[in-house]
């Protein structure tokens, strides 16, 4: 049996669930075994109904007071006992912030091996092996399990939720939550949002994205002037927020924005994992970089090794001429 | 309080990565070594609170490898402030991030810290899980992508990083472990008393042996180019005779 876990965000099934959905009907079909789809937690009942419509053996819901808000401790504690008593070969979870805040301690607590962001699936004749990226998105590697039981847990795009199988579950169950106090050690308080007087980058058609390869804060004009050429917002990669060079509302990525702009001009820009789920949808990707070995070059349709900043000048002034 | 940064030595951004001859391992003489860049918020975190918290507080610089690789990565934490360091000799290439968190908490289990923090994942591996999966085996709390930190007597504070622009504040007793998200400070440099004195420091050698993984890398490959990539070559003069031409006449933008 495979296992898939729903997570909730603000109401909704977490998007990176919706995709796991999709991969465990894969798994289902490929393995020729059942899959078992799991609401936990927070809004549990509202998890429920959106999943009734997706082709399943089993929907389980777990539920209890102690988990209405989520702490790794509470969801820790309930996946774990959901896993010892239906022994699923493979538990598959999209990789967000939360499954890394709280899978690890199941996989400590089960001694069960966690690979995590995973970005393919080869099913090789029933023993699978893994595919993520490694050393700064330079390299890739296949990743085999020698254990009978194995977390997963999907990079966002791996599987499509167009994909999902619609349907019903065989049967729908509860699953019988222990929980008590002195389970929960830590104290979460609700979600917010830091009031933003940014800009919305998700509605931009053309965005230009500064990375560490700008190598100075100084060099910023440079590039907002290229920027007002072409009419461009500015976004950036997350060092350049960390340093302090732009504001972190300006970030695409994880931890930022998730863009998908007719046009990503990206300027000195590693292409970091974290960098590249928030900008893989673009339409056109056009990136300079000195480093030939740079991973965004992976997902560029328009390659320029160079030296950014004296390129970036050059072509404002083109522009602008040109007008 | 008793503090330890857990710190990883990995390929610079600037290194050129190559597969060696075995498929599942990297070149690594040809390699240069730096400190994870999320470790160097974790340290920078962990002496501000013992800045802080005063008293006999301790910060212990922690790393895990090779020794050929890992030098710079302890004498850099001394060298910043760390009090000591603990050194987990491990000449082979473990990439089981339970194996890796079984071995630090064997090893560390008793120093019983109440305070361990990383980074939020190794820019080499991106697992992302040694400071959650020793948290659980050293029965501490646990937190990640933490932004902000504020210790409360026996508690700490943590101001947690969601998607998208959301946050979330979890108060943890100790013994706890973070992971701590890049960003949260500036971390300092080293000064020049800081280096001479990082000689004199306290480092501590333990032996670990290969231990057995469950999940391994069967080969390590060059990723396929996901799309058809136009490279555009020349001097910056004819790059940007080529860039206008892209942009004004295949993709209409300017």
């Amino acid at each position: 049996m495979v296992l898939v876990v729903l997570e909730n965000q603000r109401g909704k099934i977490h998007p990176f669930s919706l995709e796991a959905v999709a991969a465990g009907q894969k798994f289902a079909n490929e393995l020729n075994c059942d899959l078992s789809i799991l609401c936990i937690g927070e809004k549990v009942d509202e998890l429920k109904s959106q999943a009734q419509n997706f082709k399943a053996s089993k929907l389980i819901s777990a539920k209890n007071d102690l988990i209405d808000m989520y702490s790794a401790d509470g969801y820790s504690k309930v996946l774990s006992d959901v896993i010892s008593e239906l022994s699923p070969k493979y538990v598959l979870v999209g990789h967000s912030y939360m499954v890394r805040d709280f899978l690890p301690r199941v996989s400590a607590k089960l001694s069960i091996p966690f690979v995590s962001d995973i970005i393919s699936v080869d099913f090789n004749s029933g023993n699978p092996h893994f595919s993520k990226q490694v050393f700064n998105a330079k390299l890739a590697t296949s990743i085999e399990i020698s254990s009978d039981q194995a977390l997963l847990s999907f990079q966002s795009a791996a599987f499509s939720s167009d994909d999902i199988e619609e349907g019903a579950p065989v049967s729908v169950e509860e699953f019988n939550v222990q929980l008590s106090d002195s389970d929960i050690k830590s104290n979460s308080e609700p979600e917010f949002q830091e009031s933003s007087t940014g800009v919305d980058l998700t509605t931009a058609e053309l965005i230009l994205s500064v990375g560490r390869g700008i190598e100075s804060e100084d060099n910023l004009p440079t590039m907002q002037s290229l920027a007002d050429a072409m009419g461009a917002e500015v976004a950036s990669s997350r060092p350049v927020v960390d340093m302090g060079w732009l504001p972190p509302y300006r970030q695409v990525g994880s931890s930022g924005q998730v863009v998908s702009p007719k046009l990503y001009f990206s300027c000195g820009v590693s292409g970091a994992i974290q960098h590249v789920v928030g900008m893989k949808g673009s339409k056109n990707v056009l990136a300079i970089n000195k480093d030939e070995d740079a991973p965004i070059f992976e997902i560029a349709d328009y390659a320029v090794i160079g030296d950014v900043l004296e390129i970036v000048p050059k072509l404002t002034e083109e522009i602008n001429n040109s007008k | 309080m008793k503090i330890a940064v857990l710190t990883k030595a990995i390929p610079s951004y600037e290194s050129t990565i190559r597969v060696d001859s075995s498929g599942s391992w990297i070149d690594e003489s040809i390699v240069n070594y730096v400190v994870n860049e999320s470790d160097s918020y974790a340290l920078e975190e962990a002496l501000q609170i013992k800045e802080n918290a005063g008293g006999d507080s301790e910060v212990v610089v922690v790393t895990l490898g090779s020794e050929n690789n890992t030098s710079k990565v302890i004498k850099d934490g001394l060298a910043k402030g760390a009090d000591r360091g603990i050194f987990i000799k491990n000449e082979s290439s473990t990439t089981d991030p339970l194996t890796v968190a079984k071995i630090f908490a064997d090893n560390l289990k008793s120093e019983n810290f109440d305070l361990i923090l990383s980074g939020l994942q190794s820019d080499d591996m991106g697992s992302g899980q040694t400071g959650v999966l020793i948290g659980e085996l050293l029965e501490m709390s646990t937190a990640t992508l933490a932004i902000e930190t504020q210790v409360e007597g026996d508690k700490i504070k943590v101001k947690r990083e969601l998607e998208s622009g959301w946050f979330q504040w979890v108060t943890l007793p100790f013994p706890s472990s973070i992971s701590i998200q890049s960003g949260i400070n500036e971390p300092r440099y080293p000064s020049l008393k800081g280096i001479m004195g990082a000689k004199r420091k306290e480092l501590n050698t333990l032996e670990s042996s290969a231990e057995p993984q469950k999940q391994s890398f069967v080969n390590l490959y060059v990723p396929k180019n996901e799309k058809v990539t136009e490279k555009i070559e020349g001097d910056a003069d004819t790059i940007v005779a080529k860039l206008m031409d892209i942009l004004k006449n295949k993709l209409k933008v300017i």
